[in-house]
């Protein structure tokens, strides 16, 4: 059974088999989506000031690189949606990587991080790219005498992990902790999901059905951050050597060129599109899609040709667009400690 | 839970063995992407060696089931909702289930 649901009407079979009521089901369905009112954060790395204001410093600082010349906010650039706006990303020495940056952007509700989910936690994701020789080029000792070295980091790593020193373990828990804080605000969505009807156009409402239905963005795209934290091959051209993503985590089948699902919150910040970054528009996205796909090889299951109207594509685009924070979280780049 | 005991050994003169040669099937639903037994979320369970648990796909989107386990590796692919596969689980041990597709989707089995 293909789930179809709207504001009006909503069909669900719930735990148990039993069919609930339209009025309940859409509500409990519309809850989906909001955005929830707290930040899941790891019980040893509680987000607190503290740790969040020298997270921060951490992120835009260059000198957590080999080179002394790549932050964090290099690649994950607020400006560009928490990304980079390139195909793929550039590190080290100019090296370009395989596959496009990830948006930091609402990175505390997935489960696993990186696109082939290697990294179960923030904490263990920020100080990999430090340490990868592609990328940052940082040598995890060296690091932690730079910034022992560093009068200004010394006091606020001891105000916000007193008595644990710098070491890679407050090192990830810092940065974790302020990429917390990068949340989706606001989106036109969220206010139509609330009730306001006048939030989004006839057309998005339209894309949302879609989005629920015909087009089947849904199996994957879930709930309030549009993910299943799933893995999947979407079935993407590729030049040369295919990318292998979660089957080089997980050797089963079903994940070979599979990758992690994005969020779809703020998703027109975040263009190109796509692990590999291929697609520069959303209008391509919707095209691969529709056409079920295009390499054959280890295809998702859930692929399938769309036989989508030109009009229908337009209103899932549009649909797209109002998930857009109206006014996306603002950042004030910190001066370092020196 | 349903409950069967669907295996029983039959000796030549049609005897039924009063060893204990009986199987159980234990059937796992996957279910909101967690795995549901009688109703409830499972994410433990205890059964004998020789025993078959059925899981069924009762989502609206592809499941995939696998264990990399010293103790019993298997991958049944993917399956779409309404199927289900089987898995016999011939040793005793912990055996970590998950779905690929959902690595957040896991059970333990304690072998027996």
């Amino acid at each position: 059974m293909k789930l179809k649901m709207n504001k009006k009407m909503l069909m669900t079979v719930a735990v148990g088999a039993a069919l609930l009521g339209a009025g309940g089901a859409a509500w409990a369905a519309k809850s989906d989506y909001l955005m929830p009112a707290a930040v899941p954060a790891p019980e040893d790395n509680a987000t607190t000031p503290a740790r969040v204001e020298l997270g921060k410093n951490l992120f835009f600082d260059p000198r957590l690189s080999g080179s002394n010349w790549i932050s964090c906010a290099t690649c994950h650039n607020p400006a560009l949606g928490w990304s980079d706006g390139l195909p793929t990303a550039i590190g080290h020495g100019m090296h370009t990587i395989a596959r496009a940056t990830p948006t930091v952007l609402n990175t505390a509700f997935n489960q696993f991080q990186f696109w082939d989910g290697r990294a179960r936690s923030l904490e263990e994701q920020a100080v990999g790219p430090i340490q990868a020789d592609g990328e940052m080029h940082q040598n995890m000792e060296e690091l932690i005498k730079e910034l022992s070295a560093i009068k200004g980091y010394v006091e606020m790593f001891e105000k916000a992990y007193p008595g644990q020193g710098i070491t890679e373990e407050t090192i990830g828990k810092a940065i974790a902790a302020f990429e917390r804080t990068v949340i989706a605000t606001d989106a036109p969505f969220d206010r139509w999901i609330k009730g306001d009807e006048k939030a989004i156009s006839d057309s998005a409402k339209r894309g949302f059905d879609l989005f629920e239905g015909k087009a089947r963005c849904s199996i994957c795209h879930q709930k309030f951050n549009f993910t299943d934290d799933g893995f999947h091959n979407l079935g993407l051209k590729t030049d040369g050597q295919p990318d292998l993503g979660r089957y080089n985590v997980r050797k089963v089948k079903v994940l070979r060129g599979a990758f992690k699902t994005p969020t779809l919150r703020d998703v027109t910040l975040t263009a190109p599109y796509m692990h590999n970054g291929m697609y520069k528009t959303l209008e391509e996205v919707v095209d691969h899609y529709n056409r079920g796909g295009d390499d054959k090889t280890d295809l998702s299951p859930n692929m399938q040709p769309l036989n989508l109207t030109a009009q229908e594509k337009a209103d899932l685009v549009a649909f797209m667009k109002s998930l857009t924070s109206i006014r996306p979280m603002q950042v004030t780049i910190p001066i370092l400690p020196q | 839970m349903k409950f069967s005991k669907i295996v029983s050994v039959m000796f030549g003169m049609g005897v039924l063995c009063a060893l204990p040669a009986q199987a159980a099937e234990y059937v796992v639903d996957q279910q909101n992407k967690t795995f549901v037994m009688n109703g409830k979320q499972v994410e433990k369970m205890s059964i004998n060696q020789g025993d078959v648990i059925r899981f069924k796909n009762a989502d609206t989107f592809f499941h995939n089931i696998f264990s990399l386990s010293e103790t019993a590796t298997f991958d049944v692919g993917s399956f779409p909702k309404g199927d289900s596969r089987t898995v016999k689980f011939e040793k005793k041990g912990k055996v970590d289930i998950e779905c690929a597709i959902h690595p957040d989707m896991y059970l333990e089995v304690d072998v027996k």
